[in-house]
């Protein structure tokens, strides 16, 4: 191949690529303006100084610690139930080998692409009557059932190919299925499980139509309702914004350089098995 | 039996699981699916209506107009990020990747992934500034290379609307089938790339002749993926257009919720999910039966 198409596909590649992340540069840059600079150089010019006191006026209107606290519970707790409730249903699936297990899995692959708008009225309605509309808890519930469908599909097709020696020489030696889960199966599918706690994590951050519906009081919103009902509000300034953005952006960027390789690793598991 | 007996003990592993998809899972959609065929307000008893809702569908141009709008999100989320991601995914491996060096390849990469762990809300928030009618850093963009008579009210303008909004989901999905295809990629046997390129193929041979046929499994898995993706997408426009300028972003499940939350039809918002939930799962079984059928040759 000749070095000038080489660097061709290089720089239109790279161009592409500018075109990907360009939105959070300027989103950046523009966070850190005050309102007079914005109003008189307008959002392409770079930054005088730092000017923080947009982001620290935005992050105190929102109350936004409070919301990065209820993200992380949310989604921590989630991940951890689901992960653990699709281990349950994965170990009867894939080394268990119940009867009926296609179908099983059928229904759990099923389960995970109903559409949201399918469940919410009645998941809504049902919270009310049991008393939990509202509260965080009733948003972990829901996600953690939702996302353990996922999880039970993937970890059964993985747990289906487990060396069937190890779970026959833990037997002999006298452990019940109970330990050999605990002992065996959970310590040696840590890669896997790590891919998923880190997949679910993100995923329910991320979420958007349940909570919305589900948190209505300020207390209990994440970071994604509170800055997608501010935006629907259409009360923000150009500087008030960016200074949502860039927050809202952050710590997705963090979990992405943190968790690059899990996830980028995780999707191709994922996808094809 | 004797064989059979301690086999099926372990059902008892699922019985949480089980129990928890009835109560979240199952009896939720039940009762959606019961209520697709009442007429409720949300309050009171709901009353039977029978095929009532579904007549009313058949006529509601709004309706009709939501599932058009849904065949845009289809192109925009499913048809342009796989052939793009095909592409993208296989000049970054061969040329990149070979010939540059597997670093660059992968922060490559990485650019291209990074919008799909962002918050839709968040990515609204973003576009919507860039994209404002008029302090928008698109439009002041025009402006100072002096195009601005190509400056529009991006989201704003009915007819243009819809346009916008699937660039932007372009831009959030991308990532997905890029990062399915280089791991695709890295799975084909080189031999085959090396064994054409003696026989004097070009890249784009190859890419037609080994790359596509092999990656076939991976396709299913993105166009299955992404089109009930597609079907699905919410967030995106309730912070970006909320289904606005007249209904011209409007989509089914946007649609639902606001009959449901709004208008407080419930009835009538559950048979317009119950509509969606068919073709969903109906796309759903099609392409797993095509993924198996690929995975199998």
């Amino acid at each position: 191949m000749t070095a000038l198409r080489r660097h061709t596909v290089l720089l239109a590649l790279c161009v592409a690529a500018l075109f990907m992340v360009v939105p959070f540069l300027i989103v950046a840059v523009n966070a850190v303006k005050s309102p007079a600079e914005y109003a008189q150089d307008g959002p392409l010019s770079l930054p005088d100084g730092l000017y923080l006191d947009g982001l620290k006026d935005f992050w105190q209107r929102v109350d936004y610690s409070h919301k990065l606290i209820n993200s992380v519970l949310i989604s921590g707790s989630v991940a951890v139930g689901a992960v653990l409730l699709s281990v349950l249903n994965a170990y009867a699936i894939g080394i268990g080998r119940i009867r009926g297990r296609t179908w099983v899995l059928a229904f759990f692959v099923l389960a995970n692409m109903l559409p949201q708008e399918a469940l919410v009225y009645p998941v809504y309605y049902l919270s009310k009557q049991a008393g939990l509309y509202d509260t965080r808890l009733s948003v972990i519930i829901v996600f953690t059932v939702i996302q353990a469908a996922f999880g039970t599909y993937l970890l059964s097709s993985v747990l289906g190919r487990f060396p069937r020696e190890i779970l026959e020489a833990a037997r002999i030696d006298g452990a019940g299925r109970w330990q050999v889960l605990w002992r065996i199966v959970v310590p040696v599918s840590r890669p896997t499980l790590g891919v998923l706690l880190v997949f679910f994590f993100v995923w329910t951050w991320n979420e958007f139509l349940l909570p919305l519906v589900m948190l209505i009081s300020n207390d209990n919103q994440t970071v994604s309702v509170a800055l997608g009902v501010l935006q629907g509000q259409r009360l923000m300034d150009a500087t008030m914004t960016n200074a949502a953005a860039l927050l809202g952006v952050l710590p997705a960027l963090v979990f992405f350089l943190v968790f690059q390789r899990t996830l980028t690793r995780g999707i191709a598991v994922g996808a094809v098995k | 039996m004797t064989v059979r007996g301690p086999r099926d003990s372990y059902a008892l592993f699922l019985l949480p699981g089980a129990l928890a998809f009835l109560a979240v899972v199952i009896v939720p959609f039940l009762m959606n699916t019961a209520l697709g065929f009442t007429d409720w307000q949300g309050v009171g008893r709901p009353e039977w209506s029978g095929l009532d809702n579904y007549r009313e569908l058949a006529h509601d141009s709004a309706f009709w107009a939501s599932f058009r709008h849904s065949l845009f999100m289809v192109v925009a989320m499913a048809a342009i990020p796989t052939a793009l991601g095909l592409v993208l995914a296989a000049a970054l491996f061969d040329y990149i990747g070979t010939h540059v060096g597997s670093r660059v390849a992968a922060i490559l990469r990485a650019c291209f992934y990074l919008p799909q762990v962002l918050p839709v809300a968040v990515a609204g928030i973003v576009w919507s500034w860039i994209l404002a009618p008029d302090d928008g850093t698109l439009n002041a963009l025009l402006k100072a290379i002096g195009l601005g008579a190509w400056q529009q009210d991006w989201l704003g303008d009915p007819d243009l609307a819809l346009s916008t909004v699937m660039a932007v989901l372009v831009w959030v999905q991308l990532g997905f089938p890029l990062v399915v295809f280089m791991a695709g990629l890295a799975r084909i046997d080189p031999h085959l790339h090396e064994a054409a390129e003696l026989d004097g193929a070009g890249w784009w041979r190859r890419f037609r002749h080994i790359t596509l046929p092999q990656l076939r499994p991976e396709t299913y898995v993105v166009l299955t993926w992404c089109t009930i993706a597609a079907l699905k997408v919410f967030g995106a426009v309730y912070v970006l257009t909320k289904g606005g300028p007249g209904g011209a972003t409007d989509v089914p499940s946007y649609f639902s919720f606001t009959t449901f939350f709004e208008k407080t039809q419930v009835g009538y918002g559950a048979a317009v999910s119950t509509v969606l939930t068919v073709i969903i799962l109906a796309l759903a079984v099609l392409g797993l039966k095509l993924q198996s059928r690929a995975e199998d040759l």
